[in-house]
């Protein structure tokens, strides 16, 4: 094991490390969490509103799912540039400016799933909840709580997303090192640089934490399911 | 708790009412009253219309043509009826967590949902299971479940669709007996869809129903009722 593996550097509590394993989950669990706080909403609306052009909505949702991440990138890079209608905010090259582009790409996958699962649930609750008179916003909420669980998958594939990108972050972020460097950033410059080892072991990393969330993610599916059916 | 309302809901009057769906007729000429007393019984074979004529009772499709009054009006507060559907939906949540959620979604205040609920519970002889998952309940307890939850309003009808449908003989019985003993202690109004000719000889009130039309009414001697009591 070289003094530059990723496991030496794990093993031995590296700090330069940990700042990259520590950015790229602030930004990836950020751009979800904002995400979830506009796409959950959305979703719902969606799921149970009838209103003249729903159903190119639904597709242009669902055809963003597959939004490029360079495009979304290119983007945000455009309005956040010195000479773009947001530059006077200073973002560009920073964190955020990089939770702003996964927050764009991340959005439209957490609504679209969102929509799905509610109006499959809505489908099932239609009568029951129409016969006790519920309206529209205890309708939604009851809904959306209700589908809690289906909705960590949604979260999850969101957050997939955000913590296997890598195009959008580096054209807004820049892949400064202590500054916007994250695991994927990371990976394709030390790729670059012809240092596999460390890329590779960095990729372990990366997908051992995505297992370990996404199991904590499953086992407390499971168990809330087992408590409430 | 007295199941029993305001009797200004009563009676359930259907004058002349018809449902066309497409070119298929499914109720024709419709005249019906369900006032308070003993459960009625609507019986028929699949397909004769029962759970459209309950749905429209309660609102939840309109009819083409007719009109259905409850106590004179043509619309009456949601609360003051209910429905209990053959195969009930339970929402994910414990069985009190059903049962309580109707009073929420009327907006009855938190503080005062549980006591209701509890009381609930031990009428349709949950305790016990009120902590459990409702959909990991048998269909007998969900059945109950939904009992429950469409009678913590103090609704003054209850229109049951099939509700021993799709439960095996014990639970039928049960679930039909439960249904007998509310209109004794609780003067519970309700009209009870049924193919299940056994069931129907129980009761006092028959209507037959076949391809969209009434058929046949029995009356035996109506039981009367006791608010609070078990027996008239």
């Amino acid at each position: 094991m070289g003094e530059g593996s990723a496991l030496h550097l794990v093993l031995t509590g590296d700090p330069g490390l940990y700042a990259i394993v520590g950015l790229s989950l602030e930004v990836s669990l950020s751009a979800v969490l904002f995400a979830a706080l506009i796409g959950v909403p959305f979703g719902a609306m969606l799921a149970l509103t009838r209103f003249p052009g729903r159903e190119v909505v639904i597709v242009a949702l669902n055809a963003m799912m597959g939004l490029p991440p360079v495009v979304v990138g290119l983007a945000i890079f455009l309005l956040l540039s010195r000479s773009g209608p947001l530059g006077a905010w200073g973002l560009l090259f920073t964190p955020q400016a990089m939770i702003i582009a996964q927050t764009v790409l991340v959005t439209p996958i957490i609504a679209a799933l969102t929509r799905q699962t509610i109006e499959d649930l809505w489908v099932e609750y239609h009568d029951e909840l129409a016969a006790m008179s519920v309206g529209a916003a205890t309708r939604i909420v009851t809904l959306v709580w209700d589908a809690r669980f289906s909705l960590v998958t949604a979260l999850l594939a969101g957050w997939g997303r955000a913590a296997a990108e890598v195009g959008a972050i580096i054209i807004v972020g820049g892949n400064i090192d202590g500054f916007t460097r994250t695991m994927t950033t990371a990976i394709a410059l030390e790729t670059s640089k012809g240092d596999l080892p460390l890329a590779i072991g960095l990729g372990v990393v990366l997908i051992s934490i995505v297992i370990l969330i996404n199991a904590l993610a499953w086992g407390a599916r499971r168990a809330g399911e087992r408590y409430a059916g | 708790m007295s199941m029993r309302g305001p009797l200004s809901d009563l009676p359930v009057m259907l004058e002349e009412v018809g449902i066309i769906a497409g070119e298929v007729t499914i109720l024709n000429g419709i005249s019906l009253t369900i006032a308070p007393g003993a459960p009625t019984v609507l019986i028929g074979p699949n397909g004769s219309g029962k759970t459209t004529l309950l749905r429209a009772a309660m609102g939840l499709i309109p009819v083409t043509r007719g009109r259905i009054t409850w106590g004179g009006q043509e619309a009456s507060p949601p609360d003051r009826r209910a429905i209990l559907f053959q195969r009930p939906v339970m929402l994910r949540r414990s069985a009190a967590g059903n049962i309580g959620y109707a009073l929420a979604a009327a907006g009855v205040p938190r503080a005062d949902r549980s006591a209701r609920t509890a009381e609930l519970i031990v009428m349709v002889g949950l305790q016990g299971l009120a902590r459990r998952p409702a959909r990991r309940l048998s269909g007998g307890e969900q059945q109950r479940v939904a009992i429950a939850r469409a009678l913590i309003t103090r609704p003054s009808v209850l229109l049951a669709d099939e509700p021993t449908g799709d439960l095996d003989e014990q639970n039928a019985w049960a679930v039909f007996g439960l249904l007998e003993r509310l209109h004794r202690t609780h003067c519970l109004t309700s009209l009870i869809a049924t193919h299940n000719a056994a069931l129907a000889e129980r009761c006092d009130r028959v209507v037959g129903l076949e391809h969209g039309i009434l058929q046949t009414r029995s009356v035996k001697s109506v039981a009367g009722c006791t608010p609070g009591g078990e027996s008239s």
